[in-house]
């Protein structure tokens, strides 16, 4: 099937199996590795990308669904060489270890600050519950979109 | 965060990459003509194999290839040694021992098709009894699982014990007290979010072989490959690039990889080879499965002076376990834990059974996780019983100070304590009494809480090469560094970050060795043509093993550096000394202002300034280093926990754990690391479970059933920390990648057993799902759910 799909900003036109998965879409079609996959069933959330402006598990998504659609990566966050404040914010309070559930930590924590600015503790335990870390229990990456809510303004 | 010139907190240098999405991880190589492979696996946990008749699947027009044991056995290669000199099965050619073992392995042109093909291959199976309940695995006529090997005739694998039985025998016989306890510490799996994978790259031209592989150990790999296969070493290269969790996963050669590479050199084309998640948690290596009998002897006033352990320890089919090779037990016999304790004794029986094989990963430093939930257990369980405190129990039986170092009665020499002061900081923290308190007036009104400790003594580095090896391999690492003529260094470590941020906290290594900022140094690891030999990052070993490495080869550089100086300042080398200031690290004259930088002098050196003869210029330098024992880190940690009598749900409200690792290199990530640890500790002790039917089939085979924590389940982390450095190790530092994994499920489950004390209940095995609480609450603690774990 021919799909067109904005991703990023760009737009891209392929002609795609029809199982084929958006998250295999990004990575294999496009080459944006930085959206990760690690399970068969829904659960871990290292997939995570914004399908019009909204989080989801590109896992679960078929890229023919993403048709005529706008999908953001971790690759877009950047904007004009200035990083996202989720992304300062991982480094600033060493949100991550192993890296590999960041990008769809970040994707969740935009999308959450986008909604609510000003997230408590529990809010953002809540907008990230349905991910996994194996890394960092949590506690820094909860510290680390609390520092993006509180430098919505900062350049880096 | 300003960078530190050395120790100190500074942001990651790695997280630039990570956070833009720009990590290497295996599955983002893609090489030019690159094939795709897929492994079938057996539905059986034990079956002949009667045929296997892959003609559909060859005929798929997408497909290059396809593997079977038979193909391998005509290269020798259809079995392959394990990391505890056993041997598994590459592809299954006479039996299946475990559901989800590899009988076949496709190489197509893309993913999808490699799995489309493997449902047109047939294999015809014949299904055997399975040995799934190791307590069954050693009864009359139990079916043998490992009749590949000539003249077995059971599953046992071996019998092994530490200590001094008549000892502990004897303080048992006259005892006051004396308690025990069955424990099952159960099978779990550490499940990195990233899945074990490879890509194989056979150039037939120049007989090099690359494979990329998110392994913890390249080297040893690099050296089995060639052991193996009977490829030339130095053509073959492992590159481990950015690794999504290891957690010791990803020490061992699993199957997948080798057909890879099989694959590769038969089709002569790389191929890409990924496991999804159930092929993770169905073959890849679990950890635990001890079932565990524990019993102390004490006095009524609660001094303990003998403990014994019988132990039946489940292998799974294959003895797979990573650990050196003179410890089949692992290090669990350091059980005597944190407290004096006269005599000891263990005895372990290791078992096959028809599961996956492993043994060791997850964290848990050679098995002293089991080691130190036994002991907590059994301090909790005698407190029970003698209707103490279990802090002040520990308090009373905890090493001293001055008994440093101390000869455990199963032989291990613990290289630096301070126990007192580190439980007394976490009550502190904790707030201890009134803890009690509040959990006292909560009883009264039916309300269950309970306060759980758990005091840990970890034994990581391995190790001194004359007691440890793996295969043959002895446990030293090496470390090379070279000064650029500008002072800029270049570090290259045989150890590899999972995420542990060796290029950051090894940069900071050289840094206060040579007085350099950390952003002047690069970390080179995970590529065996780029760095020297050692054995990897597992078991806490990086920082005592390879991070002593690092100390030590910059202190050569500087020694190095001493010599060039004298010439540059015309001075004798005894007459210099270093000092590390504002500016950095310099060789001055004794009582004299006459100084050179570490800059200055690196240029020097390679610059055509005349060098005494013996001084031969460049400061590079290499060292291997052989640690002259392990470092042991301890900790105290305090879990409160409320639990619902209704519905047996468990609440972790607060979790206090105070870390004594000896000095921190960045102490950001040792509080990462403990974050992560801590999590697991919650997880096993209520949610992590691979459990098994009795046919064997897998009942943890996804994240839907094998439950991990997520951010509601983890409170908010107290930490603390105390001080007391190693007196071997080059920094006083000791390791503590694992020390929350290993101490903290005790914590939760003493938690817990202490919230149910009121319903007199005395112990139950994890995971302590709301099911089994609310069992324990009804009198009837033994898992009832699982038929068999
Ligand atoms: S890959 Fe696990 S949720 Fe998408
Ligand atoms: S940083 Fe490793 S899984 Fe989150």
């Amino acid at each position: 099937m021919r799909i067109s799909v904005t991703v990023n900003g760009q737009t891209h036109v392929r002609d795609v199996e029809p199982r084929l998965l958006l998250v295999h879409f990004l990575r294999d079609e496009l080459g944006l590795t930085g959206t990760h996959w690690g399970c068969d069933t829904s659960n871990c959330g290292v997939c995570v990308v914004q399908l019009d402006g909204v989080p989801v598990k590109s896992c679960t998504v078929l890229a023919v669904m993403a048709d005529g659609h706008e999908v953001t990566t971790v690759e877009g966050l950047e904007k004009d060489g200035e990083l996202d404040p989720v992304q300062q914010g991982f480094v600033q309070c060493h949100g991550l270890q192993c890296g590999f559930c960041t990008p769809g930590m970040l994707m969740t924590a935009r999308w959450l600050l986008d909604r609510n600015p000003d997230p408590d503790e529990g809010e953002i335990r809540e907008a990230i519950s349905g991910q996994l870390c194996r890394c960092t229990g949590y506690e820094n990456i909860v510290r680390s979109v609390r520092w993006a809510a509180e430098n919505q303004e900062a350049k880096a | 965060m300003s960078t530190p010139m050395g120790f100190g907190r500074m942001h990651r240098k790695e997280d630039a990459r990570f956070i833009r999405g720009r990590g290497g991880y295996v599955d983002d190589v893609q090489l030019p003509g690159m094939l795709y492979g897929a492994v079938l696996r057996s539905p059986h946990a034990h079956a002949w194999i009667r045929s296997v008749d892959t003609a559909a699947a060859e005929a798929h027009p997408k497909v290059r290839a396809v593997i079977t044991g038979a193909t391998l056995a005509g290269l020798n290669l259809d079995w392959m040694p394990t990391l505890s000199a056993d041997t598994q099965a590459v592809l299954a050619t006479d039996k299946v021992r475990f559901q989800g073992q590899e009988v076949a392995f496709v190489v197509a042109e893309d993913r999808y098709s490699a799995r489309d093909a493997l449902e047109l291959i047939d294999v015809d199976y014949e299904p055997l009894d399975p040995v799934i309940d190791a307590r069954t695995a050693l009864d009359e006529g139990a079916p043998v699982i490992r009749d590949d090997q000539e003249g077995r005739t059971d599953n046992r694998i071996f019998d092994w014990e530490a200590g001094d039985r008549a000892a502990a025998d004897a303080v048992f016989a006259r005892a006051e007290v004396t308690v025990s306890q069955d424990m099952l510490y159960p099978r779990v799996h550490p499940a990195p979010l990233e899945t074990c994978g490879a890509v194989a790259d056979f150039d037939k031209v120049t007989g090099k072989l690359t494979v990329w592989c998110p392994t913890q150990a390249p080297h040893a790999h690099r050296t089995l490959y060639a052991m193996v296969a009977g490829l030339p070493e130095h053509k073959i290269r492992v590159i481990s690039p950015d690794i999504g969790g290891g957690f010791g996963g990803k020490v061992g050669i699993y199957p997948g990889y080798v057909c890879a590479i099989v694959g590769s050199i038969v089709t002569g084309r790389p191929v890409k080879w990924m496991e999804d998640r159930s092929e993770n948690l169905m073959s890849t290596a679990f950890a635990r499965d001890y079932h565990m009998r524990g019993e102390v002897a004490a006095t009524r006033d609660g001094r303990i002076q003998a403990i014994r352990v019988k132990v039946l320890a489940d292998h799974g089919a294959f003895n797979g376990t990573a650990q050196p090779s003179k410890f089949p037990a692992g290090f669990f016999h350091v059980f005597t834990g944190s407290y004096d304790i006269q005599a000891a004794h263990c005895e372990v029986t290791g078992v096959y059974t028809n599961k996956a094989p492993g043994g060791v990963a997850y964290a848990c430093s050679f098995r002293i996780t089991e080691a130190v939930y036994l002991v907590e257990r059994m301090i909790d369980v005698l407190a029970a019983e003698l209707g103490a405190d279990p802090a002040e129990l520990r308090m009373k039986n905890l090493l001293r100070p001055e008994q440093f170092p101390y000869t455990t009665p199963t032989g291990w020499e613990y290289d630096s304590g301070d126990y007192q002061k580190t439980l007394q900081l976490a009550m502190d923290m904790a707030g201890y009494d009134a803890l009690r308190r509040e959990q006292a007036e909560k009883r009264a009104r039916g309300e269950p809480m309970g306060i759980g400790i758990s005091f840990f003594t970890e034994a990581v580095g391995a190790g001194p090469r004359k007691h440890m090896d793996i295969l043959g391999l002895g446990m030293a690492d090496g470390a090379e560094l070279r000064v650029h003529p500008t002072g800029k260094a270049v570090l290259r470590v045989s150890c590899q970050t999972q995420g542990q941020g060796h290029e950051t906290t090894f940069a900071q290594i050289v840094a206060a060795e040579l007085g350099i900022s950390p952003d002047d140094v690069e970390v080179v690891h995970g590529d065996t043509d780029q760095t020297p030999f050692g054995l990897g990052t597992y078991g806490s070993r990086s920082t005592p093993v390879s991070g002593a490495a690092t100390a030590m080869v910059a202190r050569k550089v500087r020694e190095r550096a001493r010599q060039v100086a004298s010439a540059m300042l015309e001075a004798s080398p005894q007459d210099l000394e270093w000092s590390v200031g504002e500016s950095g690290g310099a060789w001055t004259v004794a009582g004299t202002g006459a100084s050179r930088t570490i800059q200055e002098i690196a240029l020097a050196a390679h610059s055509n300034l005349e060098l005494p003869d013996g001084v031969e210029g460049h400061l590079d330098a290499t060292c291997v280093y052989n640690p002259p024992n392990l470092t042991y880190p301890f900790g105290a940690y305090i879990c409160v926990v409320d639990v619902d009598p209704g519905t047996g749900q468990v609440k972790v409200r607060r979790f206090v754990a105070v870390d004594d690792c000896g000095n921190r290199i960045n102490p950001m990530i040792v509080e990462g690391q403990v974050h992560g640890g801590l999590a697991d500790g919650v997880g096993m002790a209520l949610m992590q479970l691979m459990a098994f039917d009795e046919e064997g089939n897998h009942l943890g085979a996804s994240f839907m059933d094998y439950l991990l924590p997520t951010a509601l389940e983890c409170p908010s982390w107290e930490l603390g920390e105390t001080v007391t450095p190693s007196p071997h190790h080059p920094i006083g530092a000791k390791g503590v990648g694992e020390s929350a994994t290993v101490g903290s499920p005790a914590a939760v489950v003493n938690a817990v057993i202490d919230a149910l004390a009121p319903y007199g209940v005395r112990h139950a095995d994890m995971p302590l799902t709301p099911a089994a609480v609310w069992r324990a609450i009804q009198g009837d603690p033994i898992r009832t759910d699982l038929a068999i774990t």
